[in-house]
């Protein structure tokens, strides 16, 4: 019980503080990954790919996923249910009472200055993904898989050519995926 | 009940028929709400989406629970926030079931191990895009310049991120703290 109450509360202060949507749940995600015996980092990768790749917002998807790692079917439901509750109050609050709140220029000011600060914070979080699922530790050294490294060089490069950019991210998914079995990373 | 029914159903559509969600939602927002059920207006759709993305949360719950609100007060803003859900519950449920099933096989380690490769260098890209639109900003004739302010924002939270253990919630406010501070600064002339 006091796990369910321990996972509604995380999501719940997701909810409240990821501004701009999916990807910026990322850094409270990796939180929750150093903080209790969840789901670890790279299983959070996975994650990420998964909620990519099937139907759905891809924050609600990975607050499904993450709960069910942690609790089980019952997991998946309540932390995606924690993870919507400060949307429906916030929403309902903004629409009653705050007309042109969008307008506002303290709304703005401070949109301002959390935008630059989430794509810090994803950044972060991403690094991080990136220093555990592509590198080993040993004895306080990074050590690079080369393969791994190598397919997301690849992989970038290729995105930044207009044309590739329109495709689903689940098309990746599936290219690396193959690239694994074959070159058995 | 009729109403609230067909709400849930709108909604649960726009779940399953989405991928990405977020900022890819749009047009299938347009196509269900305005032009098949014609539910709210376009402009309508525009300030919901504008809210949904400057508020917390996920865009697409906000939106939802915007639109929901409008159509059929608080139970509404509820009900079509639980069709958007739903779908990601169900799939998501299914396919970690399946997923844990298959772990042991090593042809799925070898997949998974490529898959996180993919995953990096998408996640890059995603911030690349997200530098690129947070950063800049938008000269009279439309061309982008880099907004120095945002730019300082973005490498303290950086610095605050990756070397202290600052909560992430703790970075957030400080920074719309600062946003505030700044625009007071400079009259707001620069917002």
């Amino acid at each position: 019980m006091s796990q369910a109450l321990l996972l509604i509360f995380e999501f719940f202060k997701t909810g409240l503080f990821a501004i701009g949507g999916g990807p910026a749940t990322i850094p409270f995600l990796m939180d929750m990954a150093e903080k209790y015996p969840w789901f670890t980092m790279q299983e959070l990768s996975s994650m990420i790919a998964i909620s990519e790749s099937t139907p759905g917002p891809i924050g609600l998807n990975m607050a499904t996923y993450a709960g069910f790692r942690t609790l089980g079917t019952f997991g998946g439901i309540v932390s995606t249910l924690a993870l919507v509750l400060p949307s429906i109050i916030v929403i309902i609050i903004i629409a009653k009472f705050l007309d042109g709140f969008q307008e506002n220029r303290t709304v703005q000011a401070v949109f301002r200055g959390i935008r630059p600060a989430v794509t810090a914070l994803i950044a972060a979080a991403v690094i991080n993904m990136i220093r555990v699922t592509l590198f080993t530790e040993e004895a306080g050294k990074l050590i690079p898989q080369y393969k791994g490294c190598i397919l997301c060089v690849i992989i970038f490069t290729l995105l930044q050519w207009k044309k590739l950019q329109k495709l689903h991210p689940a098309v990746w998914f599936l290219v690396a995926a193959v690239a694994g079995v074959v070159f058995q990373f | 009940m009729v109403e609230l029914w067909n709400l849930y159903a709108a909604f649960f559509r726009i779940g399953i028929l989405t991928f990405g969600g977020g900022l890819t939602m749009l047009p299938m927002l347009k196509y269900e709400l305005v032009e098949k059920r014609h539910w709210i207006t376009e402009d309508v759709l525009l300030d919901c989406y504008a809210i949904g993305q400057c508020t917390p949360g996920i865009i697409a719950v906000n939106t939802a629970t915007f639109v929901g609100y409008r159509k059929k007060g608080v139970i509404g803003g509820i009900v079509a926030t639980l069709g958007m859900a739903t779908p990601s519950i169900l799939i998501i449920t299914v396919v970690a079931m399946f997923l844990e099933a298959m772990m042991s096989y090593a042809i799925v380690q070898h997949a998974i191990m490529g898959i996180r490769g993919g995953v990096c260098a998408l996640m890059l890209n995603t911030i690349y895009t997200l530098a690129k639109k947070s950063l800049t900003r938008k000269d009279q004739e439309g061309r982008l310049h880099p907004d120095k302010i945002c730019v300082a924002i973005c490498a303290a939270a950086f610095l605050l991120a990756f070397l202290t253990p600052i909560p992430t919630v703790l970075i957030i406010v400080i920074a719309a703290v600062a946003g505030v501070i700044i625009d007071r600064m400079t009259g707001g002339v620069a917002a």
